[in-house]
């Protein structure tokens, strides 16, 4: 090495080669990524992408739940008030507290904090199961009234009202038989729409045991945090459906005598 | 040498960027209480009778909610501009779709829908 301009580029060759080692450090960073920042980015733009298809899926049933609403608003009004608004604003919050640990588990994944990141999974898990179980309540109620769209839907209680005791008047205003039977649009894009809903949900929680059992073991508080940051991504969508969810099934006209 | 000039290992010059950015327990408490607060405004919303504001004003109340969600629950805000612009487009895309349907729908029975 008499040349000393090669002699002091092979040096800055090394020493870039060097730096090069030092990010190129965590066995999960893929040789084809320039940096784990890129790596990163190209992850969370590929979630993104999923999530879009996902916002044309549910867009759809909104889409189909608007010109229904628009074509048969008086059912739509009567059907919906027999939804509960106390068990759907109680499902609201459980699910917004859902978010709530999951976000805090993507903070404790990045602060390396394994214990708190397995708590914070479980925290999300059971209130995540908490939604089903009220979910499943309000099913079986539909179940018992025949309220289920099909051969065996009663469309009694919205033709003849119940009598309120105190007023002595109709509770509902009364449906003629025919628009009496469009309460099944309804009911149907209730359970379209709800039943989509939990069955995100479903595979969100089967998601999260797995989830659970790799924090365990300690993948994700080492400077990989991207499974648990886009499976953040997935949770934290199915919550703002049920967002929309929420004031479009159960509060469409909480004023139905008037 | 040209190879070892253009090299960004540390990705600075990258104009997408994005300082990574973690979001404290603090932070995302508040955006929790806000998206409580904003179920109880929802259902109190519900049961003053606006006509045909109700859904107006309950749909404002979600797209809030789903946007606090979308900034800092999925840390939207802290993104470069490639996820910014990515997530735009998709809502601006189902907004162009559902606009164009009804658009359609609306014209063929004018005044009746």
């Amino acid at each position: 090495m008499a040349n000393t301009i090669a002699a002091a580029h092979e040096h800055e060759a090394t020493a870039s080669h060097g730096h090069d080692d030092h990010h190129v450090s965590l066995p999960q960073h893929r040789h084809h990524f320039e940096t784990q920042e890129q790596q990163r980015e190209a992850g969370s733009f590929g979630m993104w992408l999923f999530l879009l298809t996902e916002i044309m899926f549910f867009g759809g049933m909104f889409f189909a739940y608007l010109l229904y609403r628009n074509w048969y608003y008086d059912a739509f009004v009567t059907s919906s008030n027999q939804l509960s608004v106390p068990l759907g604003a109680v499902n609201t919050v459980i699910l917004i507290s859902s978010g709530f640990f999951m976000a805090l588990a993507v903070w404790a994944a990045e602060v390396r904090k394994k214990k708190q990141l397995v708590r914070y999974l479980i925290l999300t898990t059971i209130f995540g199961l908490a939604f089903l179980g009220v979910k499943t309540v309000e099913y079986k109620e539909k179940w018992e009234k025949h309220h289920i769209p099909g051969a065996s839907f009663d469309v009694h209680e919205f033709i003849n009202p119940a009598i309120d005791a105190k007023t002595g008047k109709a509770e509902q205003r009364p449906l003629a038989p025919d628009m009496a039977q469009k309460t099944q649009v309804f009911f149907f894009l209730y359970f379209a729409m709800t039943g989509m809903h939990a069955l995100h949900m479903i595979i969100g929680l089967g998601l999260l045991g797995w989830l659970i059992y790799r924090a365990q073991r300690g993948d994700f508080t080492d400077g990989y945090v991207a499974p648990i940051e886009n499976f953040g991504l997935y949770w934290h969508f199915v919550d703002i459906v049920w967002l929309f969810l929420f004031p479009l099934l159960y509060l469409i006209n909480r004023h139905p005598l008037q | 040498m040209s190879e070892h000039h253009y090299h960004d290992a540390s990705n600075v010059v990258n104009p997408e960027h994005a300082e990574h950015h973690i979001v404290t327990p603090l932070q995302y408490s508040y955006v929790y209480g806000g998206l409580i607060i904003g179920t109880i405004i929802t259902v109190l919303a519900a049961d003053i009778n606006l006509g045909v504001f109700n859904p107006i004003v309950a749909l404002a109340i979600a797209c809030t909610k789903a946007v606090i969600v979308i900034l800092f629950f999925m840390h939207v805000k802290y993104q470069s501009n490639l996820i910014k612009v990515t997530v735009g487009a998709g809502f601006f895309t189902f907004i162009v779709l559902v606009t164009m349907s009804l658009v359609d729908y609306m014209s063929r029975a004018w005044g009746l829908w």
